[in-house]
């Protein structure tokens, strides 16, 4: 077929897909930022497996309206961060619970729900939605995102005026089977704030999910999520962040199980002397398939960026990285570094990866490496020439693989929150599903 | 203590024999070394008995303390008492030496039926031991072997023996790569490790080794199996003569 035919064939099954879509009611800013995504998307067309950046990710389940059940699973033990003082927001299949969110105010922090901010026909978060998400279609387009900017139901907007010490915590608890749940966040720092967010829990059975985050000069963010052990759960996320100068952005996510999940991180450097690290550990067994999507953008001088994405697949599941850092012509002095890893248990999981440089700038330093490995047969051998058991030696080196991601957390207590889960997770290998 | 009778080995991958007919009595207390000429079958012989894959035995035994060691996961050899300080140790990135050689510690305990060791408990003992060996906390908190020199690895190696407490030790070329200084200290590690009732195999190239790690029986191995054995003389008479004579005496 021509590739004309195609492209028209794709936008009239958006066309139509879209029918069962219903544009939440809002306030002049609100209309008009979703009336322009809304014209990105028919311009662009929902995903299909035959995009360049979905060929080893299949879209349908994330948008087809069949009916996408999820089994709703109890851990049975404590949600992660329970022990972190902090502002609990909590959402139940995507609907916010007043009654289990503490109240959404705090010293440096202006919070409002996108559901309210978006009845006014003024509101500061205007000058965020939808922006980041619209910058980040070039020259990748990211139709799920601008499907999320149109139709998303609600959200959290978070105003930071200044240091935030006690994190903003999203709990997204998971009760209806056949839950379909799109929210977007907005975080706006003044200069020289800061904030740490944090977020767990499956969310729904299909999840949809934006944030932007406005990080302008001197400003740092820092994100830690965990995306809920439901194994039959759905989500797609994108996570934008622009970066003003001695700027700082930090990300990490744990992934534990879920039968398919795309994350997308969008980051541009556009201010000097700034950082931005993104990190992921992901724990498939068996039906799982993880996708990070990583685009980094430098567009300013002496900017350091790092990805570090490893991943620990068996069972038959799978694994993709698809990470890009671009080097724009005058963002000299750039330190750019890249690693993906998969620690494949078996032989039946696969992980896929396309690790991709574009650099125009003459004068950076730029890396980047990915692997696929089983575990090193030589220091199993050792240890449990040491009397440690075979599993548990295993287990050691599985964390010791790991360890690299987790160290991008900065948070200690956090950090040993993460860690700890990653220990049980282990440890139920053997014993049914993680 | 240790038994090895008519060993036959070969290398799983390729149709190759190694170990022809290897033969050892080790008793209590007792230490003995091995030497030959390289190919000759020492290493292997290490590696068969601690259990690493890729041999197959396809005759004899090697018991310890009446117990058949080549039945046993690597894992349950060590908690039986068996000991390898490896030629080369292994670098495990990411994971502590202190975790691990506390794991390895309580995974033995455990596995004998004994309490494991509290933290507490665990941090006085090893550091106490570390400190005779002039291993330095640094060197403690640092991921295995990663980055340590020759000379430290070989140094670790005798801090895990000294943890883990085994009733039979083998080194194998404890003592390559290392200067006169390093090889002091190690045989000093070693040598306060024998109590009478812990027995030694020392593998080694050269005699230089047993002037600081005195062995009661010397063998001399050659093409798979132990063609001589006799007392620390028979070192000296390799060093001096090399192994071109015990090797035609033995054709």
């Amino acid at each position: 077929m021509a590739r004309a035919d195609l492209k028209q064939r794709k936008l009239d099954a958006t066309t139509e897909r879209l029918r069962d879509f219903a544009m939440p009611a809002g306030g002049k800013w609100a209309r008009e930022a979703r009336e322009a995504a809304l014209l990105r998307l028919t311009g662009m067309g929902l995903p299909t497996k035959r995009d360049e950046y979905w060929r080893w990710t299949d879209p349908s389940s994330l948008i087809s309206p069949d009916d996408r059940r999820a089994a709703v699973f109890d851990a049975g033990e404590p949600r992660p961060f329970t022990d972190i003082d902090a502002l609990k927001i909590v959402f139940v299949d995507g609907v916010f619970d007043a009654e289990a969110s503490d109240e959404l105010a705090g010293e440096n922090l202006e919070i409002t729900r996108l559901a309210e901010a978006t009845q006014a026909d003024i509101h500061w978060a205007s000058s965020v939605y939808g922006v980041l998400e619209e910058r980040g279609q070039t020259p990748v387009e990211r139709p799920l995102g601008a499907l999320n900017t149109a139709f998303a139901s609600d959200g959290i907007c978070i105003r930071v005026s200044g240091v935030v010490t006690r994190p903003v915590n999203i709990t997204y608890l998971h009760a209806s089977e056949t839950s379909d749940a799109v929210l977007h966040h907005v975080v706006k720092l003044e200069e020289g704030a800061a904030l740490t967010l944090l977020e767990n829990g499956p969310a729904a059975a299909r999840f949809n999910k934006c944030i932007e985050v406005e990080i302008p000069d001197g400003a740092k963010f820092n994100h830690v999520r965990t995306q809920g052990r439901d194994h039959e759960r759905r989500a797609v996320t994108h996570l934008y962040a622009r970066l003003g100068s001695n700027a700082a952005f930090k990300s990490f996510t744990l992934t534990a199980n879920g039968v398919l999940t795309r994350n997308e991180v969008v980051l541009e450097l556009v201010g000097n002397d700034s950082m931005a690290h993104v990190a992921g550990a992901a724990l498939g067994d068996g039906d799982f398939h993880h996708d990070d999507t990583v685009f980094i953008t430098h567009d300013a001088e002496r900017c350091e960026s790092r990805q570090v994405f490893k991943k620990v697949l068996r069972n038959g599941a799978t694994g993709v990285f698809q990470g890009k850092i671009l080097v724009k012509k005058d963002a000299q002095k750039t330190d750019g570094y890249q690693i993906s890893q998969s620690l494949l248990l078996d032989d039946d999981s696969q992980f896929l990866a396309k690790p991709e440089l574009e650099i125009y700038a003459d004068d950076v330093v730029c890396s980047h490496g990915s692997t696929t490995g089983a575990i090193d047969e030589q220091a199993l051998y050792y240890m449990r020439s040491r009397g440690v058991p075979k599993t548990e030696a295993e287990n050691l080196l599985t964390l010791s693989f790991l360890a690299e991601a987790i160290a991008e957390i900065e948070d200690e207590a956090i950090a040993a929150d993460i860690n700890d889960r990653l220990v049980a997770w282990l440890a139920r290998r053997g014993h049914g599903k993680g | 203590m240790l038994e090895i009778k008519n060993l036959h080995v070969k290398l799983e991958e390729e149709d190759k024999q190694i170990l022809k007919g290897m033969s050892l009595k080790i008793g209590e207390g007792e230490v003995h070394a091995i030497m030959g000429p390289n190919g000759s079958g020492k290493s292997t012989t290490s590696y068969v008995l601690s259990g690493r894959d890729g041999y197959e035995v396809t005759e004899g035994s090697a018991t310890l303390n009446g117990e058949e060691l080549l039945d046993m996961d690597p894992e349950d050899r060590a908690a039986a008492g068996l000991f390898l300080a490896f030629q080369y140790p292994v670098e495990i990135p990411g994971v502590g030496n202190m975790t691990f050689l506390r794991t390895a510690v309580n995974a033995q305990r455990k596995a004998r039926g004994e309490d494991e060791l509290s933290a507490a408990e665990f941090l006085k003992e090893v550091r106490a031991k570390a400190k005779t060996l002039k291993i330095d906390a640094d060197m403690l908190k640092r991921p295995v072997n990663v980055g340590f020199s020759g000379g430290e690895k070989k140094r670790n190696e005798i801090l895990q023996m000294a943890m883990l407490e085994p009733k039979m030790c083998i080194l194998d070329e404890t003592d390559s790569g290392l200067d006169v200084d390093a090889m002091r200290l190690v045989s000093d590690g070693v040598n306060a490790l024998r109590d009478g009732k812990r027995s030694f195999l020392v593998i080694t190239h050269y005699q230089r080794l047993l002037d600081y790690i005195k062995p009661d029986v010397v063998h001399i191995m050659s093409d798979g199996k132990i063609i001589k054995s006799g007392g620390p003389e028979l070192a000296l008479e390799v060093e001096h003569n090399g192994y071109a004579d015990l090797l035609a005496e033995a054709e």
